[in-house]
């Protein structure tokens, strides 16, 4: 098991009180596994992946445990956390563009980047060749300045530095998309490569374009306001779903063959709550077609099936019947 | 008024061109779009499909005479729109309206959304009494999906992406547009709002309004206009019926892009495109040449540029490895 995570709750605080972007998240991510993380925007994704690597205000530790290759990550501590970000777990943030010193060329960024790790950057400088080359980056980028890369370029700079020192477990946050279709393949397809040479043991690809997740991800995890819907293997999310609202987002994606006039897609009606003062119970209620009486007390997140999770009392209550 | 709406509009491009000066003195020149020609007929959706930098963008600022042509004409009801001044263009802007990718950046934060009404009323319809604008407001706010009372007075803060782009596409109803420019109105938005929007230009649609829509998303394309026009550096490389495109790709470029979408029904197939788009100066020769995988030196594709030919009924490529008729 690379990375666990135990009922992990984090709030933002604010001065109206704590918005409670994520709720008792557990899930697990397998080593060498893609797992893909979906979600409308403000389901707590972002809020799940930076509290894993960087948990500051106005962000609130409640409670909650991961683990990370059998070892506890002290995730509420910033300067505990320093032993273990960019070495055991490394982001691609959600700008990676904007993310490199404007003042430096990029070589001597990475040097100093690296010597703040207690790294040797000549030693390093072979590996950091070859990882170019696996991004289709020419090896001059090194003498250069961030300005005088592409936003494509620069974006594929940042994911080579992100995984220069083989984290265990690495975060894509919206890495694709800002992207035009034939790029936001050749930045997915890296991430596999990234896998597959061994530069990081297992990917969290978050992302609201479920399209992408079913072409590179092993499993995906559905959120919705905070609270944590369905995970499974990809093929079972895209195809047999059983949480009501992956079932309503499934749906509602165009695909190339579909046409309005011939098969008309709907929505889902209504908007996400407030997360500041959040319903009881499952939140995805007041939308959902399915609701009833036991839906105003919070659904457990249980396996129904091998590696099947879900948080919805109409599907166990289905199971239970079935 | 009434005798203009009975006739047949129709937005016409006729080899537009926009050329930037690039370098120290502006002796380089960067061609942002080249010769492009098509039309959108009364009540019809065109699609201009293509990756960032293609021009897609310049092309509809340009329809929007936000910036001007450098050659070449766009007509409206067969009138050239670079001839139009003050209530001429006030009229036009009447009939045509644009809204973009970033709801966001379309307001001023220190004002209130719903002040985008209320400059429209001042500008187009100063005649008109507050109740009666009111209620008209509200209609139209009811005919984009919102409720009035949910989102009126708030500030764009407020306001979830979804609520401001419908708001935006209200504004252009407000004036009762009859052709809409709407540059990437979806890709901002969440997968479970973006049907409702997508849905609701069809809507529009089948009212008549006649729709530009710019994306780089294939399937959106697809699923809601019946002609498209791909773009690349500038230049149209394919068009014609939507169906005809998406079923039968002919110029290699189009190829590439169909397989590089993400689908939830096939995986990307293992054709590894050469992604490296080298940043060389247009030259005579097909746009595409550096990164098509069936470019032929013996066919003159690195010396001349193929013309937009019809290969079969509704459908133009140029490719030269296609010909009039195949």
């Amino acid at each position: 098991m690379s990375l666990q995570v135990e009922n992990l709750r984090v709030y933002y605080q604010t001065l109206k009180g704590d918005v409670r972007a994520l709720e008792g998240a557990t899930f697990t991510v397998a080593d060498r596994e893609i797992m893909g993380l979906a979600g409308e925007s403000g389901c707590g994704k972002t809020t799940l992946a930076h509290s894993l690597i960087r948990l500051t205000l106005p962000m609130r530790f409640v409670e909650g445990r991961v683990t990370l290759d059998n070892e506890e990550l002290p995730v509420w501590d910033m300067e505990r956390m320093n032993d273990f970000r960019f070495k055991e777990i490394s982001i691609i943030p959600q700008y990676a563009m904007n993310a490199m010193n404007p003042t430096r060329k990029i070589g001597k960024m990475t040097e100093e980047l690296l010597r703040s790790r207690k790294v040797d950057f000549r030693a390093s400088l072979p590996e950091l060749k070859r990882r170019l080359d696996l991004v289709k980056l020419s090896h001059d980028v090194l003498d250069m300045y961030p300005i005088e890369l592409s936003g494509g370029m620069k974006q594929r700079m940042v994911m080579v530095l992100s995984i220069l020192l083989n984290p265990s477990l690495l975060i894509a946050d919206e890495v694709t998309s800002a992207l035009d279709v034939s790029s936001q393949k050749a930045v997915a397809e890296m991430l596999v490569e990234f896998r597959n040479q061994g530069c990081c043991k297992s990917v969290i690809v978050i992302t609201h374009d479920i399209s992408i997740l079913y072409q590179i991800a092993d499993s995906i995890l559905i959120m919705y306001a905070g609270q944590l819907a369905e995970k499974a293997s990809t093929d079972v999310i895209i195809n047999s779903p059983r949480h009501p609202y992956t079932k309503l987002l499934i749906s509602s994606l165009p695909e190339i063959g579909v046409k309005y006039a011939e098969k008309r897609l709907t929505g889902i009606p209504g908007s996400p709550p407030l997360l500041l003062d959040p319903p009881i119970g499952c939140r995805f209620r007041d939308r959902c077609p399915l609701a009833f009486d036991k839906c105003v007390e919070e659904p457990p997140f249980i396996e129904i099936e091998k590696d099947h999770f879900v948080a919805c009392w109409k599907v166990f209550e289905e199971n239970a019947q079935a | 008024m009434l005798a203009g709406r009975c006739l047949k509009r129709m937005l016409k491009l006729d080899n537009i061109s926009k050329v930037y000066k690039v370098g120290t003195f502006g002796g380089k020149e960067l061609h942002a779009v080249s010769d492009v020609s098509f039309d959108v007929k009364d009540g019809e959706v065109v699609s201009l499909i293509g990756e960032s930098g293609s021009g897609k963008t310049t092309i509809g600022k340009m329809i929007l005479r936000l910036i001007s042509t450098s050659s070449g004409a766009i007509s409206f009801n067969g009138v050239d729109i670079s001839t139009l001044k003050r209530g001429a263009l006030k009229e036009y802007y009447r009939n045509v309206q644009g809204v973009f990718q970033d709801p966001f950046s379309s307001y001023n934060p220190i004002f209130k959304a719903d002040r985008v009404f209320r400059i429209i009323r001042e500008e187009f319809f100063p005649e008109i009494k507050s109740r009666e604008w009111n209620t008209k407001v509200e209609s139209t706010l009811e005919a984009v999906g919102l409720n009035p009372g949910d989102v009126l007075n708030k500030f764009p803060h407020q306001l979830s992406g979804g609520q401001l782009q419908r708001f935006l596409i209200a504004r252009a109803l407000l004036l009762d547009i009859q052709f809409l420019v709407a540059d990437e109105i979806i890709s901002m938005l969440d997968a479970s709002t973006r049907v409702d929007v997508l849905n609701l230009l069809a809507d529009l649609k089948s009212r008549g309004l006649s729709i530009l829509f710019i994306t780089h998303d294939l399937s959106l394309g697809y699923y809601i206009s019946e002609k498209a026009v791909v773009l690349y550096r500038g230049c149209v490389v394919e068009m014609g019926s939507t169906e005809r495109i998406y079923d039968n790709p002919l110029h290699p470029y189009t190829k590439m892009l169909m397989a590089s979408v993400p689908r939830l029904d096939k995986k990307w197939e293992e054709v590894e495109v050469e992604l490296k788009a080298k940043q060389s100066e247009l030259t005579s020769g097909c746009v595409y040449y550096e990164r098509c995988p069936v470019a032929d030196k013996d066919e003159g594709c690195d010396r001349y540029r193929p013309t937009l030919l019809e290969a079969e009924s509704d459908h133009f490529v140029a490719c030269s490895r296609y010909t009039e008729g195949e």
